[in-house]
């Protein structure tokens, strides 16, 4: 249904969208009426399981395996996409992972294994993007960061925050670069939400939070599907917490 | 059209763009620098997009550093088609 609202035909593309935040937010680019493809890397049954949600609401999404922190894989993933729905006009960068332990724990492989996931990856999802977007006088990119990182420290994640925080500079370096042919870049930090990544970090934060609850999945889904959206075409280089008034 | 392409098809090209980024279109000839065109590093970088969809010419960075003129930057491709 792209094209509706002025918008041009395309896609939507979502990392790590097996589950968790990334399945909400390719869900709710699917009620939007943009054809999703869902990336996974390991979780087959959880994307199918996503593909299937969206077919049966009346949307159109496929299945795309690839570990992003392998160099190959933008391109892969953009072409597959490109071929079956059209270019890309939406990039969610949301595959993350954590590697947790202080400082002198974290040996290279920890930080490395992060760093690529986090932010390498991400970059290159970008770069990849950016050339038919700018062409087509239209782009959506919005990257999944985290309060850590962005906007605070967290002991035991150094890795972690510093991939988070790179991505919301680099964030906010792009959406300057490309602001003036209608290409936005925003990032979206959320706080504590409940899903597998979270899972048994919950309770000692839980009595910081001023909602006094953890999010959902679709609280943030649902910032991502309005940076998406044509209604924010003049929102770019922000990063949008989502944290229940934790960094308030 | 890769390889195929004349220095005439090529130019047209070029100047066709230029006007799409907003050059005045009776300022572009090919001695015209960018400069004065005010094409930007950004305009740069979709002529780049362009020249690659078009006739399957990759164009990096350190290629482009150099082209400061409309001249410069046809004779880049047909270098590279060449």
């Amino acid at each position: 249904m792209g094209g509706m609202n002025g918008r041009p035909d395309g896609s939507a593309l979502v990392t790590g969208a097996s589950r968790g935040i990334g399945a909400a937010i390719a869900k709710a680019l699917a009620r939007e009426g943009w054809p999703v493809g869902v990336n996974y890397r390991t979780d087959e049954d959880g994307a199918n399981a996503v593909v299937d949600a969206i077919t049966k609401a009346g949307g159109r999404a496929k299945a795309l395996q690839g570990d992003v922190a392998d160099p190959g894989t933008a391109d892969a993933l953009f072409s597959a996409l490109e071929e079956e729905f059209g270019p890309v006009l939406v990039l969610v960068n949301n595959a993350g992972v954590r590697a947790d332990g202080l400082a002198p724990m974290i040996d290279d492989d920890d930080w490395d294994r992060v760093v690529d996931t986090n932010l390498s990856a991400a970059f290159r999802l970008t770069r990849r993007a950016l050339r038919p977007m700018i062409r087509s006088r239209y782009g959506r990119i919005v990257n999944i960061a985290s309060i850590v990182g962005a906007v605070r420290g967290n002991a035991g994640q150094a890795n972690y925050a510093a991939s988070k925080a790179g991505l919301v500079a680099m964030t906010r370096t792009v959406a300057a670069e490309v602001a003036r042919r209608g290409v936005t870049v925003n990032a979206v930090a959320p706080g504590l939400i409940e899903t597998d990544m979270t899972e048994g970090i919950a309770d000692n934060l839980l009595e910081h939070v001023p909602a006094q609850r953890a999010g959902t999945p679709e609280e943030v889904a649902e910032c991502v599907r309005f940076l998406a959206s044509d209604g924010a075409a003049y929102v770019t280089g922000v990063c949008l917490t989502v944290d229940g008034g934790l960094t308030a | 059209m890769a390889a195929t392409a004349t220095r005439e098809e090529i130019e047209s090209r070029v100047f066709s763009a230029l006007e799409e980024f907003g050059a005045e279109p009776d300022q572009i000839n090919p001695d015209a620098s960018f400069e004065s065109l005010d094409i930007d590093s950004l305009d740069l970088v979709e002529l780049a997009q362009i020249v690659e969809d078009d006739y399957s010419v990759q164009l990096k960075g350190e290629d482009m550093e150099d082209v400061k003129t409309v001249r410069q930057a046809v004779d880049l491709v047909v270098s590279k088609l060449g």
